[in-house]
């Protein structure tokens, strides 16, 4: 129960793990507004637009006002300039009026002739540029126009030079400049404009100008300016009647607007860029040109207006000012607010961009964190489906090589021939088992591996593996040693090939890795671990007055060989600590038991120490990674693929436990893990005895011995092993103290132990003075001890045929006890020692022997169901090899037919894989089928039921494929096992010895 | 000459045996098969055989005509059959059939109908071979019992 909490909460650590990468996928904002970016984009562009329109329109209109101020101000300018000049030559021609009254009428008779005039005007024509020409015209009245007529001449004409028809009034050019000769004679009062004017001047007595309209000579736009002239002075304030009546005649003269504008308007500078129209807007709803084209097209949006005053205030002019062409696109302000808009547009795209390709990235990278997943998920699937079939089909040979030994066995033999294949098929097994527990780091990284929970013997366990490797630290020459604290129970709950699983990886690498001293295995109960440092602290203090130091002399360490470890902890100053304590408490330990057992689970210590070449301190960290040595020359020099201490880890995690080590390169290396083990509720002996109870000899009880060794730690091993046979041990450091203790214990008549059997280490023995013992053995021998002599065995690692022979010399048994040490083998050689009941155990040791299984299957009635014709046969045939009756089923609802209760078929051999109804659901029914037979049964208050249990026919899957169909799958419809098709003898053993073992029993 | 023959017909057996299991094409379970033999069943070895040639027959029949269903190939249908074929033939430790239809059965996972032709063709091909060959380790099988029956007074 605690292991499976303990593997459940191993899961949710891995789930945890995936759910802290899922939430270190976060989304940055961008991300999370991958949706909006187009949006954004297009929100900028229509800003940036919006904004450079804005830019332009400002520029537009500040380049718009200018130009309107520029316009307003040339305008104004020209308009002066034209006022001015136009008032300079109107003064003139005032002053050429007051020249005419003063000269032609105050002067009597007249200072001027038309010769006089024209000169005088021709002379003084520059004062007057605006003027094409003057004239000077008489008033005269009809009454007076034959005497003017006679005076000058001439008829009066009229404008178009005929004679003039009869008016009241006339007014005939008599003096007029030379540039304007033609008009002389011609009466002004027949033209209408001049007419008008003659008369509005000589009313106002000012200026007065025409409106506009074509001179005779230049077919100029013009106005005629017409001055009056009066004959006698006028009162100051003179009436309209003073002022016609005082009027002599009319000074005359033509503006040619249109060459004096033109001529003004060249001086200036600009003259090209505007359009100037001069009108007269005197009647304002009909303005007259007077310069200027009226339907010059220019720029009709932007006009100036400027006021134009000629001097007569009946009249009004304003100029108009336009620019030729229109406003000119403002390329400035388009340049700047389209650059402006491409440059945000960039700057928008490229954000824009760079938003893309952070999104793509993560994206991307999402992406590929998923993939890495699934790629490292596959990775996973893969090799686990590699190992399955490659140690599938390593399975098949090994099978084939495992049955032919098995075979061989059966067949007589010699002893020594037995023993060769013995340990090939212990070694094929071993092999088999190193293939599944690579089917094992599979099914542990892919998080399906579960540990059985069944009652075993550590202490067994310990002894196979250091078995396994008995051979090889011989050839070593290093010393292998176990060590089980009393306080461990016998019996625990725990998975057995799991641990020893671990066991034997631990201590197979330190074998490959050690060439000299010792691997030292030490169990005890993790509460121990503390005491012994505690204690370690203690024999400082006490100043360590061992004696084993001190005979060893140089450099000696208190470990099992005398070699350094790399962890002190297991050496002699804390071991007796542990021993003593366990000593002391021995007696207490009834009690002690009582209370230890009240909980649940018990937590092992094991540590593995060796003295091999240590682990890089570089490597350390790396160690538990698969796959992953020291560094590529290990695997060379030591073979090895580096999985075995990560499965280690792996099972150690899942026993509720952890691994650790401590190493020191060139000293060796100590591992320790703890592990949690369920505690033994006072199992029944028979069922203990189904697994692998220890199974030792109980004749050596009450024996007792003496060990001569030097190596407290060596003792103390051995003293454990000797304990488990139920031998009274007593340890002496050396071959004298325990000779004297042998005759102190003679001479007192055996007042205390009488030692059986002395079990001297080879070393002990040979750096004792050699023979000294047997010569004490003598002596007291001869002292008319006519006790058994004790036996003398000699315990060692390896041996030479010299040594041995010296050995016998010395009075030493013949058989000498093979390190490593194992309950079991020490109990052989004590066997043949002392000659105590040659008995052998005959079947036990060959459980899986095939004529097991016949005892085992004979006479039973199998039902093989299968639908393959071939297979079935196959079934049957090898069934029936082992004296089982056989029947065979070709479908699942053959099956169920013949399983119709009652039946008596013993067990049922099920395929899986059948057509119609599987082997699954086959099994589903026929439980069904029973369950309710069994309830009629219960509820028919067992009305004379012959079979008292109830219907439960044991069915084993047969399946072809080991991975896919796995147990659980089989157990949950209610199957009770399964065996490998093809039929293997050791399987099939395994799964059916479940069932007919118990049955027997429980039967009989 | 007929009493020499026994032990070279032995030979001659060995020998094919030898060859067979090299090819890969029979494995050790063929050699379990053959302990199954003893005096209650004498006839086991090839009593299963020639099940195993009747069966085998039928399905490849089943394989050919599934296949040959041109438009419609029920790949399921053949993955059953193969199934059988495969649990049979692993029965009688015929090696190199079980390992074609472990790619026949892949191919038809993959609905790959090229990939089932030429699978079909090669286990129709490892097939026939398989049944030569063990046709005439019966045949030597039986001139050896015949041998060993034929006792020569003259012998030893």
């Amino acid at each position: 129960m605690g292991l499976k909490q303990q593997q459940s909460h191993h899961h949710s650590v891995a789930v945890k793990v995936n759910e802290q990468m899922g939430t270190k996928r976060g989304y940055t904002f961008i991300q999370a507004n991958r949706a909006w970016l187009p949006k954004f984009l297009l929100l900028w562009v229509m800003v940036m637009a919006f904004l450079s329109t804005w830019i332009y329109k400002k520029m537009d209109a500040d380049n718009k006002v200018r130009r309107k101020e520029v316009l307003s101000s040339m305008c104004d300018q020209r308009a002066r300039m034209l006022q001015d000049q136009f008032s300079v030559s109107v003064n003139h021609v005032h002053a050429l009026a007051i020249l005419v009254s003063t000269f032609h009428y105050y002067k009597n008779p007249s200072a001027i002739d038309q010769e006089t005039f024209a000169e005088y005007t021709a002379r003084t024509a520059f004062e007057r540029p605006l003027l094409s020409g003057v004239a000077y015209a008489e008033r005269v009245i009809n009454s007076e126009r034959e005497k003017f007529e006679r005076q000058h001449g001439w008829t009066i004409k009229t404008m178009e030079k005929e004679p003039s028809p009869i008016r009241d009034e006339y007014a005939p050019v008599i003096f007029s400049q030379e540039t304007v000769s033609y008009i002389e004679s011609l009466d002004m009062m027949s033209g209408e404009e001049d007419r008008e004017n003659i008369l509005r001047a000589r009313a106002t007595g000012k200026a007065v100008l025409t409106s506009p309209f074509r001179l005779l000579g230049s077919h100029h736009l013009g106005v005629v300016l017409t001055f009056p002239v009066y004959k006698s002075k006028l009162p100051p304030t003179p009436t309209v009647e003073e002022r016609i009546e005082a009027t002599a005649g009319y000074l005359g003269g033509a503006f040619d607007v249109e060459s004096l504008v033109e001529n003004l308007l060249g001086q200036l500078a600009g003259n090209q860029e505007i359009l100037v129209n001069v009108y007269d807007v005197t009647n304002p709803s009909d303005p007259l040109i007077m310069y200027g084209h009226q339907n010059q097209d220019g720029d009709l949006a932007l006009l100036h207006e400027s006021k134009l005053d000629f001097g007569d205030p009946f009249r009004r002019h304003q100029m108009i000012c336009r620019y030729h062409q229109k406003a000119p696109t403002s390329w400035t302000a388009l340049t700047t607010a389209f650059l402006f808009f491409v440059i945000c547009l960039l700057v928008g795209y490229i954000l824009y961009g760079a938003a893309i390709h952070i999104v793509k990235v993560e994206d991307d990278f999402h992406e590929m964190q998923e993939l890495k997943v699934r790629a490292e998920a596959a990775d996973v699937a893969k090799s686990q489906q590699f190992l399955a079939t490659v140690s599938h089909e390593i399975r098949t040979p090994m099978n084939g090589i495992l049955g032919m030994l098995a075979l061989l066995l059966d067949t007589d033999l010699s002893s020594t021939q037995r023993d060769y294949a013995q340990t090939a098929q212990v070694c094929g097994k071993a092999l088999i088992t190193l293939i599944n527990e690579v089917l094992d780091r599979a099914k542990i990284e892919a998080g399906k591996l579960e540990l059985e929970t069944v009652p075993f013997n550590l202490r067994s366990i310990l002894d196979d593996v250091l078995s396994l490797f008995s051979e090889k630290s011989r050839n070593k020459d290093v010393e292998l040693a176990v060590f089980v604290s009393d306080k461990v129970p016998a019996m625990v709950k725990g998975d057995p090939g799991r641990f020893r699983q671990i066991i034997t990886n631990l201590v197979g690498n330190s074998v490959k890795f050690t060439e000299r001293g010792h691997i030292f295995v030490k169990v005890h109960l993790a509460e121990n671990a503390k005491p012994m440092v505690d204690a370690k602290g203690e024999t400082c203090l006490n100043g360590g007055s061992d004696e084993g130091l001190l005979i060893s002399g140089a450099r000696q360490f208190k470990t099992l060989s005398g070699y350094e470890a790399a962890d002190e902890r297991n050496s002699w100053d804390s071991f007796k600590h542990l021993v003593a304590d366990e000593e002391s408490r021995y007696d207490a330990s009834i009690n002690m038991t009582v209370a230890d057992e009240a909980s649940e689970n018990v937590t092992l210590m094991v540590s593995v120490e060796d003295t091999g070449i240590g682990i890089p301190l570089i490597a350390q960290d790396r160690v538990f990674m698969p796959f992953m040595q020291a560094d590529s020359s290990t695997s060379r020099n030591y073979g090895g693929t580096g999985i075995g201490l990560s499965i280690t880890k792996c099972l150690v995690e899942l026993m509720g436990g952890h691994i650790s080590f401590i190493s020191r390169p060139q000293v060796g290396s100590t591992f320790s893990f703890t592990a949690v083990f369920g505690r033994c509720r006072k199992v029944p002996y028979s069922d203990a005895k189904k697994s692998n109870a220890e199974d030792l000899p109980s004749g050596f009880r009450g024996l007792k011995a003496i060990v001569v060794d030097g190596k407290p730690v060596r003792a103390a091993v051995t003293r454990y092993h000797l304990k488990r046979l139920g031998i009274l041990v007593e340890v002496a450091s050396s071959v004298k103290i325990a000779a004297s203790a042998c005759g102190k214990n003679g001479s007192s008549c055996g007042s205390k132990i009488q030692p059986d059997i002395i079990l001297v280490e080879k070393d002990s023995w040979l750096s004792g003075e050699d023979g000294s013992l047997s010569f004490r053995m003598m002596d007291w021998k001869q002292n008319g001890h006519v006790f058994k002599l004790p036996k003398m065995t000699l315990l060692a690692t390896n041996i030479t045929n010299a040594e041995l022979e010296k050995a016998k010399a010395a009075g030493f048994a013949d058989t000498t006890i093979m390190k490593p040490m194992r309950a079991s083998m020490v109990a052989a050689c004590l066997h043949q020692v002392l000659g105590i009941g040659k008995k052998r155990q005959a079947g036990k040791d060959m459980p899986n022997g095939s004529s097991v299984l016949q005892s085992l299957l004979c006479g039973k009635k199998i039902l093989v169901v299968d639908d393959n014709m071939v297979n079935r046969r196959v079934a049957a045939g090898a069934l029936k090899k082992f004296g089982a009756a056989v029947e065979c089923a070709e479908s699942g609802k053959a099956a169920l037919k013949l399983l119709q209760l009652p039946h008596s078929f013993d067990a049922c051999f099920m395929d899986i894989q059948m057509p119609e109804m599987d082997g699954f659901e086959a099994t589903r029914r026929i439980r069904k089928m029973e369950s309710q037979a069994n309830e009629q049964m219960n509820g028919g208050l067992d009305e004379g039921s012959a079979r008292k249990g109830e219907w439960h026919v044991p069915i084993l899957a047969m399946t072809a494929d080991v991975i896919h169909a796995t147990y659980d799958e089989c157990l949950k419809c209610g199957m009770d096992g399964y065996v490998s098709k093809p039929f293997e003898e050791e399987n099939l053993y395994q799964a059916v010895a479940k069932f007919f073992i118990a049955k027997p029993i429980s039967d009989s | 000459m007929l009493g020499l023959g026994a032990d070279r017909l032995r030979a001659d057996m060995n020998r094919l045996l030898a060859f067979l299991f090299h090819q890969g094409i029979l494995d050790e379970q063929y050699l379990q098969l053959q302990q199954l033999q003893d005096e209650s069943s004498p006839n086991f070895v090839s009593e299963v055989v020639n099940i195993y040639f009747h069966e085998s027959e039928k399905l490849l029949r089943n394989l050919r005509s599934l296949l040959m269903d041109r438009e419609f190939s029920d790949y399921k249908k053949m993955g059953i059959h193969l199934n059988q074929f495969m649990g049979s033939s692993s029965s009688i430790g015929a090696k190199r059939v079980r390992n074609v239809c472990v790619a026949f059965r892949a191919a038809s996972e993959q609905n790959n109908r090229a990939g089932c032709l030429r699978a079909l063709e090669l286990l129709e091909h490892e097939y026939c071979f398989l049944k030569n060959k063990l046709h005439e380790l019966f045949q030597i099988e039986q001139q050896r019992v015949l041998a060993v029956g034929v006792r020569y007074p003259m012998q030893n």
